[in-house]
């Protein structure tokens, strides 16, 4: 990031020829002891995202040398020795939960978010476009437990009553879409967890496709309009193809929260099942939802250090999505070509 | 011929006004969350909120009545401290990638600042944990703070950089040609300019805080009485709202919406109000 006026800041040079003497360079001291305060301040920050990962991978090092990669492959989560079973701790229904979640969530979500976006970008005059979106990003400032107390008391009841039998009586006959709702419906479960984290992500997802929206170029759209095209074969023939990379980060950037999501999650999701099964009306966990439940719980070292994992997992796991995020939204919004992204 | 092209057109209109209608469909769909959402939370905590509410200790469990009190002291305090610690921080770390830019390291910084802006909060409530509360303090105020002000530092960082990015170059270019040392430039030119936008956009990272909850289940766990001592488990409004939600008494469920409503509240009133002033102080000062 070189700006012009850093110029300034660089030894004059004087040519032999024109100047009698040195311009004055100017020096002060407080600039030295500025610079430093401020860039400890930064590199502080540097250190401590470095901390965070060789701590948390530090503290797993015990559960990830003696279960190694079982760890994510297995499915029996024993913390208490028992005769039949020893301890064991193998995440996979954790994982699995976190990842139907998140996906039901983004398959909810993307398309009231891009459906949003469009409205606000290119239908709505630009007070009502403004008031919308302002409506719907004030989703980001409702605090997780306020989702979660919401969630438990409004949408548990009204996912048992109303919308899982309703989906069991569409859904059920279909055959493989007829797995994904069976069961009795008890409302605390999976599905009810992925429209919480929908609604959660909602706002991510739509600022991002709303901020690439507005950098879609101006000619293309109105040469497709010149042409005599209606609204929508613009939006689909110029406006998205541009657009699709960064909405992509964008999806992307609402994917990393929903991994990370704990408290909601952890109060509609149920945290009783470990098992696995096709039906989303089944009751779960996910990673997050896991560590906020047995944190308090774990009284063995190793307990301990395999919930330490789970966390070096969602750590690791979120913040490569969110790189992915940031290159594909960045890219755009600095004048790519999104069509080749 | 010429009706066959009448017709083409025809269901491209309808198809254009059919997609127009699902748009609207998705807009309307997600305006109307929020306003549910704030309805139940309005309806279910308003009838909570008396005196008894703001101003006494939790009751036993299941006994009806008593405040949470403790909770919303607990808040503050944890906020405040976290405030202290993380303005400085996020402030200077906003200010070493605007204004020294030019390095390599304040690239290498502002990709730290992103990271750390979207880690899952869980995971900073372990990193507490593991780093203060097993080998120094045990549960903790403390220890709740440092978790808030991890969480607080790369929001500022990010949001004041925004700022510090409005101020034109020509500003700097013309203190610096007269003379002033940098450190002037920034401290009493570039910051000045902006000093009402950088406090909103701090005061919106304290409300993003304030409504945390997973990383003081796992740092300063709560407490149902009154604490000042930061040595010791604090409460807070969002492990109240939390822990009476899950509990199977009615008298708390209320309580629990009672806090919600007044947690957005404050959460509204430190992102909205501050705002309003800030855009009044703008006014007044040009």
């Amino acid at each position: 990031m070189k700006k012009p006026w850093m110029v300034l800041l660089q030894k004059p040079r004087p040519s032999k020829e024109t100047s009698p003497g040195r311009l004055p360079l100017i020096k002060d001291p407080g600039d030295r002891v500025f610079s430093v305060i401020i860039g400890s301040a930064s590199v502080f920050v540097i250190v401590l995202l470095s901390a965070f990962v060789l701590l948390l991978f530090y503290d797993s090092l015990e559960s990830i040398g003696r279960f190694g990669l079982t760890f994510i492959s297995g499915s029996a989560w024993n913390p208490v020795e028992t005769k039949l079973n020893p301890v064991s701790f193998g995440a996979l229904p954790f994982i699995f939960g976190t990842i139907v979640t998140s996906a039901v969530a983004l398959i909810l979500a993307t398309p009231l978010a891009i459906g949003s976006a469009l409205f606000i970008v290119e239908y709505a005059p630009l007070w009502l476009g403004k008031i919308v979106s302002f409506i719907i990003e004030l989703l980001v400032a409702i605090p997780s437990v306020a989702y979660g107390i919401w969630g438990l008391f409004v949408l548990v009841p009204f996912m048992r009553g109303t919308v899982e039998p309703a989906l069991q009586t569409i859904l059920g006959p279909i055959p493989v879409l007829g797995a994904l709702v069976e069961g009795t419906p008890i409302g605390q479960d999976l599905l009810t967890g992925s429209v919480i984290l929908a609604i959660m992500i909602l706002p991510t997802i739509l600022s991002v496709s709303r901020e690439i929206l507005q950098n879609v170029p101006r000619l293309q759209k109105e040469g497709m309009l010149a042409l005599g095209a209606t609204k929508w074969e613009v939006l689909t023939g110029a406006v998205l193809p541009y657009a699709r990379g960064g909405i992509v980060g964008g999806a992307m950037l609402g994917l990393a929260r929903a991994i990370g999501e704990t408290m909601a999650v952890t109060m509609v999701i149920g945290n009783s099942s470990t098992k696995i099964s096709p039906s989303l009306l089944t009751p779960g966990y996910t990673i997050a939802s896991a560590i906020a439940n047995q944190f308090t719980e774990a009284d063995s070292a190793v307990y301990f250090s395999a919930i330490v994992e789970l966390g070096l997992l969602l750590l690791l796991v979120a913040s490569v999505f969110n790189i992915l995020a940031h290159f594909l939204t960045q890219y755009i919004l600095k004048g790519g070509d999104a069509r080749h992204a | 011929m010429r009706d066959l092209e009448l017709a083409r057109i025809r269901s491209r209109k309808i198809s254009a006004a059919f997609f127009y209608g699902l748009i609207i469909l998705a807009t309307v769909l997600s305006i109307s969350i929020l306003f549910i959402i704030i309805y139940h939370i309005f309806v279910s905590g308003v009838g909570a909120l008396d005196f008894d509410f703001f101003t006494k200790i939790p009751k036993p469990y299941g006994e009806a009545g008593g405040g949470i009190a403790p909770a919303i002291l607990g808040t503050l305090i944890m906020l405040l401290l976290a405030a202290l610690i993380a303005i400085p921080i996020g402030v200077a770390t906003a200010i070493f990638i605007v204004e020294y830019g030019e390095t390599k390291l304040a690239t290498s910084v502002r990709f730290a600042v992103e990271l750390l802006a979207e880690l899952p909060s869980i995971v900073v409530g372990i990193f507490i944990w593991a780093l203060v509360v097993r080998n120094l303090t045990g549960y903790s105020g403390f220890a709740g703070s440092l978790a808030l002000a991890v969480i607080m530092i790369p929001i500022i960082a990010r949001s004041v950089e925004e700022i510090l990015k409005l101020v034109p170059d020509t500003l700097r270019e013309a203190a610096l040609a007269l003379g002033t040392p940098r450190w002037k430039v920034v401290l009493f030119i570039v910051i000045p300019t902006v000093l009402p936008g950088m406090f909103t956009s701090i005061m919106l990272a304290v409300a993003r805080a304030a409504g945390e909850t997973a990383p003081l289940l796992l740092t300063s766990l709560g407490n149902a009485f009154f604490n000042f001592n930061l040595r010791r488990p604090m409460a807070a409004m969002p492990l109240q709202i939390y822990s009476y939600a899950i509990s199977p008494y009615d008298d708390w469920h209320k309580k629990a919406w009672g806090a919600t409503l007044l947690l957005i509240a404050i959460i509204g009133i430190l992102s909205g109000a501050v705002k309003y002033f800030t855009r009044r102080w703008n006014h007044e000062s040009r």
